[in-house]
C-alpha cells in the first residue's frame, strides 16, 4: 500500500554541553527527556532504554514492570553516532522481521568544547507495513489514539507554549 | 517545518485522526474562520495527509487513507517536542552538574564548583 518512497524525518538542536555529555545524556538517559506521553505500552512509562551496545534494545518500561521493544541498536559509535531501528508497526506491536525497520541516525557534532549539535534523521517509512492499519489505529482502537488525544491537548490548550 | 509545524493545521490534522468533518465543522472547534480553515486543508491535502470527498452538499475532509504518510507526519511533530526537550535536559546537567570527563580520560579538565565558592 506504500510503495512511494517517503522522505526521512530530519531534526536539529544545538545543546551547550561538550559532545561526551550530549551523547550521554541522548542514550544513557533517554527516558529522561523523551516525551512520556509517546509510548505504544498499555501501562504508563517509567523509563525508555537504550541499551549502550551494537544490537541492544530500545524499549520502554512501564510503571508495572512491563516492557515493550521499539526497535535494536545497529551502531554505536560513542560520541559520534548511533543508529537505531524502529519497529513498530502498523498494529502498534514490535516488528522483528529487519526488513519492516525503520531507522534513526543521531549524529553528533562538536562546534566547540562546550557545544555541540545534535542531528536527528528518521528514515525508511516506505518498509513499515500495515499502512491501513495506521490509519485505523489513529481512529482508535490502538495504543496510540490515547497519545494522540495527548498531542491533540497539548497543542489545543497551549498553542504557543513550548512543555517542559 | 513540516506540514504539521503550525499548530492550528496540526490541531485540524487531529480533529480529522477522530472524525472526518466538514470544513464548517471544523471552524465550529476551533478559534479560526471557515476561510482560513480551507486554507490549511488545502495545505494538508496538497501535502497528502488528508483527502476529501464530496457528500451531499458538503465535502467531507478525512485523514489520508494511506496511512503511512500521515505517521511519518505526525512522528515529526513527535521528534520536534523530542528534541526540544533533550535540549532542555542537555543544558540542565551542564547548569546542574558539570561534566567530570566521562569517556574523555581527562578527569583534570573536570570545572572546578569550589571556584563558585565566597
Amino acid at each position: 500500500m506504500t510503495a512511494a518512497t517517503l522522505p526521512p524525518i530530519e531534526g536539529k538542536t544545538t545543546v551547550n554541553v561538550p559532545v561526551e555529555q550530549a551523547f550521554q545524556v541522548f542514550t544513557a538517559s533517554f527516558g529522561s527527556w523523551w516525551p512520556h506521553a509517546y509510548h505504544i505500552g498499555q501501562a504508563e512509562v517509567a523509563d525508555v532504554i537504550l541499551e549502550p551496545h551494537e544490537g541492544g534494545r530500545w524499549y520502554e518500561r512501564g510503571v508495572d514492570g512491563s516492557e515493550c521493544d521499539w526497535g535494536r541498536v545497529v551502531a554505536w559509535e560513542a560520541p559520534h553516532r548511533i543508529v537505531f531501528t524502529w519497529q513498530i508497526n502498523g498494529s502498534w506491536q514490535f516488528d522483528p522481521e529487519p526488513g519492516h525497520a525503520g531507522e534513526i541516525e543521531v549524529r553528533f557534532h562538536a562546534d566547540g568544547p562546550t557545544q555541540t549539535t545534535v542531528e536527528v534523521e528518521h528514515r525508511h517509512f516506505e518498509r513499515l507495513v500495515d499502512g491501513q492499519n495506521i490509519y485505523g489505529a489513529i481512529h482508535g482502537g490502538g495504543g496510540w489514539p490515547a497519545l494522540l488525544d495527548s498531542y491533540a491537548h497539548r497543542v489545543n490548550d497551549e498553542p504557543s507554549t513550548e512543555r517542559a | 517545518m513540516g506540514l504539521l509545524g503550525d499548530p492550528t493545521r496540526c490541531a485540524i490534522f487531529e480533529l480529522l485522526a477522530r472524525r472526518p468533518s466538514s470544513v464548517q465543522e471544523l471552524a465550529d472547534q476551533l478559534p479560526i474562520s471557515r476561510p482560513a480553515v480551507s486554507q490549511h486543508l488545502k495545505v494538508l491535502r496538497d501535502g497528502g495527509l488528508v483527502v476529501s470527498q464530496p457528500e451531499g452538499t458538503r465535502r467531507i475532509y478525512r485523514l489520508n487513507p494511506h496511512g503511512v504518510a500521515a505517521l511519518r507526519a505526525w512522528l515529526e511533530g513527535v521528534w520536534d517536542q523530542a528534541l526540544t526537550d533533550f535540549h532542555k535536559a542537555a543544558d540542565q546537567t551542564a547548569a546542574d552538574n558539570p561534566f567530570t570527563g566521562f569517556a574523555t580520560g581527562h578527569p583534570a579538565e573536570r570545572p572546578h564548583p569550589e571556584q563558585e565558592q565566597p
